[in-house]
C-alpha cells in the first residue's frame, strides 16, 4: 500500500518531485491530461517528459468570490516553466497584489492535502516565490 | 443591392434584467413577434429557425417557441455555443440561406439567468478515499488547487497577462474601462443597469477575482433577442420601407481556437478573435478604420482591453494607449459598447450574440433615439464563448 498519493497524475512524487506532460513523439506539443490524439498534429504517441521546476509567473489573479467547498483567498496563476505553460496556484506568499507580480520567478512546491481514511495522504503542488524563506 | 447578400430584416431585443413573471418562452416569443413584426413579416414566412438556450429547458427553444407563435414544420436548429450561442443562431441562418434552402429565417436567443450568481461547474465533493479520477487522474477536485475555471479569475489572467505583454495596465485602468461601459448604459434603456458609476465606486465594489470586481463583471439577467434574416434576391420584391431598414451582413465568421502552446492551460481567447476579424474584415472589405461602432464582448473589463487589440481596432499592442486616446468612449473614433456592454447592459448568455447584433442594427437604421452615433454607416458585432467559439459580424447600412 503507498502511503502518498498525487494530486494529479501528472505531479510525480519521492524524492525530487515535478510535473511531467504527455509529450507528442511527431510534433512535440505537450498536455497534461490523458490524451486520444494530438491537438496540434493528431499523432497518437506519446512519450512522458519532465517539465522545469522553476519557471515565470506568466499571469495571475486572486480569486476571492469561489464555487461553494473552495476556500478563498487563493492565487491562481500560469506559469512559463521554460517554454511549457503551467497552471497552479501560486502559494506561500500573501494573497495580496503587493506581493504578486507578473513576472516573477516562481518553483514548484508540494503540501499535504490531507490523509484519508486508510492514513493515505495526498500531496498537492503549487509554485512559490523563489525569494520566499 | 446583390443578390447573393443577406440582410437582416427584422430584430428586436426585450429589455434585460429581471422579469420575474416571464419565462424564458415568454421572453423568446416576445423578441420572436417583435423581429417579425419589426421586419414585417409573420411566421408563416419562415423557412428555418435556429435557436439558442443554455440555461436549461431541456427540450429545445426552438420548437417551443413554434408551438408559442406558430408552428409550420419547418427544420428548427438547436445550437449551443456558450456565450457565442447567439452569433452561433445567426451563422446558423445565414449559412441555410446561403445555401438556398430558404429565403427567410429565424435566430433567436433567450436566457433566464437573474440572481444565478457565479456561473461554472460545481465539482462533487471529496469521497473519504482519495480515489484518482477524470482526465488528469485528480483524487480531490481541481478548482481552487490547482488555478481557477471560474470565469472571473480566468478572465482577470486574460487581462493581466496582456499586461505582462505589454506594460501599462493596472486595477484602476480596467477599472475606468467599467466606467465608460457604465456611462454609456445611461442612454440605454433596454440595459439591466443604467447607472453610472465612478471609478471609485466601481473599485470599492466586493472584488471577485483581482483585479475584477462586482461592477466589472458580465451582469447576469434575464433577456431575448431574435433576428430576421432575408436573401438579397428576396428582399427586391420587399417594399421600400424594408428594402430601406434592411441591414446588409457584411460578414459573418465563427471561428475555434487553432493548437498553441498553453492553450489548453489558460483559455487563448485572443488567437480565435483575431483570425475571425481578419476574416471578417475581408469578406466585408472593410478595415478596423472604416467601424463607425463596435459591440465586444466586455464579459469583464477585463476582456475589453485585449479585444481593442484582438479586432485590430488599435496597433498591436498598443491597447492601452488607445483607450487613453479616448477612442472607444462614444464621442471618439471608435466607439465601443455604446449599449452599455455586458457589464452593464447585461448578459443573457444566449441572447448576447443577438442583442450586439441589434444593438448596431440600431444605430445603422438611425433609430437609436438619444445614444445614436450619428451617421453610423458601419459597424462590428464580436462575442467569445469559451471552449472557445468566437462571432464576428460585420453589418452595414443599407445603400
Amino acid at each position: 500500500m503507498t502511503d502518498a498519493v498525487p494530486l494529479v497524475d501528472y505531479l510525480v512524487l519521492g524524492d525530487d518531485p515535478h510535473l511531467v506532460t504527455y509529450e507528442c513523439t511527431s510534433c512535440g506539443a505537450q498536455f497534461f491530461d490523458h490524451r486520444n490524439a494530438c491537438a496540434s498534429c493528431g499523432g497518437t504517441t506519446f512519450e512522458k517528459a519532465r517539465v522545469a521546476k522553476t519557471g515565470t509567473l506568466r499571469t495571475f489573479t486572486i480569486v476571492n468570490f469561489a464555487m461553494p467547498g473552495v476556500p478563498v483567498p487563493f492565487i491562481a496563476g500560469v506559469v512559463d516553466c521554460d517554454g511549457t505553460s503551467v497552471r497552479g496556484n501560486v502559494i506561500n506568499v500573501e494573497p495580496h497584489p503587493d506581493h504578486v507580480k507578473t513576472g516573477m520567478k516562481v518553483r514548484l512546491a508540494t503540501y499535504s492535502l490531507g490523509k484519508d481514511g486508510d492514513g493515505v495522504e495526498a500531496i498537492g503542488f503549487g509554485f512559490e516565490p523563489v525569494n520566499a524563506a | 443591392m446583390a443578390s447573393d447578400d443577406i440582410y437582416i430584416l427584422g430584430i428586436n431585443m426585450t429589455k434585460f434584467g429581471k422579469h420575474p413573471t416571464l419565462d424564458v418562452l415568454d421572453l423568446a416569443s416576445e423578441a420572436t413577434l417583435g423581429a417579425l413584426s419589426d421586419g414585417g413579416v409573420s411566421i408563416r414566412d419562415i423557412g428555418v429557425i435556429a435557436a439558442g438556450n443554455l440555461s436549461g429547458m431541456g427540450t429545445g427553444l426552438g420548437q417551443d417557441v413554434q408551438k408559442q407563435v406558430g408552428q409550420t414544420g419547418i427544420p428548427v436548429f438547436n445550437v449551443a455555443n456558450a456565450c457565442a450561442t447567439g452569433a452561433t443562431a445567426l451563422r446558423t441562418v445565414m449559412m441555410a440561406l446561403k445555401a438556398g434552402e430558404c429565403e427567410i429565417g429565424l435566430a433567436i436567443g433567450a436566457e433566464k439567468l437573474s440572481g444565478a450568481g457565479m456561473l461554472g461547474l460545481a465539482e462533487a465533493p471529496s469521497e473519504d478515499r482519495w480515489v484518482p479520477k477524470g482526465r488528469f487522474g485528480a483524487v480531490a477536485p481541481l478548482d481552487g488547487r490547482i488555478g481557477t475555471a471560474a470565469m472571473p479569475g480566468v478572465f482577470a489572467q486574460v487581462g493581466l497577462e496582456y499586461g505582462h505583454r505589454y506594460g501599462g495596465v493596472s486595477f484602476e485602468l480596467f477599472a475606468r474601462i467599467s466606467a465608460k461601459n457604465h456611462d454609456h448604459s445611461t442612454l440605454n434603456p433596454l440595459a439591466a443597469y443604467t447607472k453610472s458609476m465612478t471609478v471609485e465606486q466601481i473599485m470599492g465594489e466586493p472584488m471577485m477575482a483581482y483585479p475584477n470586481t462586482r461592477a466589472m463583471c458580465s451582469a447576469n439577467c434575464d433577456g431575448a433577442a431574435a433576428a430576421v434574416l432575408v436573401t438579397g434576391e428576396r428582399l427586391k420584391s420587399m417594399s421600400t420601407e424594408q428594402q430601406k431598414r434592411a441591414v446588409k451582413v457584411a460578414a459573418s465568421v465563427l471561428t475555434t481556437d487553432p493548437w498553441e502552446e498553453g492553450c489548453q492551460v489558460l483559455p487563448n481567447i485572443n488567437t480565435l478573435t483575431r483570425n475571425a476579424a481578419a476574416l471578417a474584415y475581408e469578406q466585408a472589405g472593410v478595415s478596423p478604420e472604416d467601424l463607425d461602432l463596435v459591440e465586444l464582448h466586455d464579459c469583464f473589463a477585463t476582456a475589453e482591453l485585449v479585444h481593442y487589440d484582438n479586432l485590430m481596432l488599435c496597433p498591436e499592442g498598443g491597447a492601452v494607449d488607445f483607450f487613453e486616446s479616448g477612442a472607444p468612449t462614444r464621442d471618439g473614433k471608435t466607439p465601443v459598447n455604446v449599449s452599455g456592454g455586458l457589464e452593464s447592459k447585461g448578459h443573457p448568455i444566449a441572447a448576447t450574440g443577438i442583442a450586439n447584433v441589434w444593438e448596431i442594427c440600431h444605430h445603422l437604421r438611425g433609430e437609436a433615439g438619444p445614444r445614436q452615433i450619428s451617421n453610423a454607416v458601419v459597424g462590428l458585432a464580436h462575442v467569445i464563448g469559451l471552449g472557445s467559439t468566437c462571432g464576428v459580424h460585420i453589418l452595414e447600412k443599407s445603400a
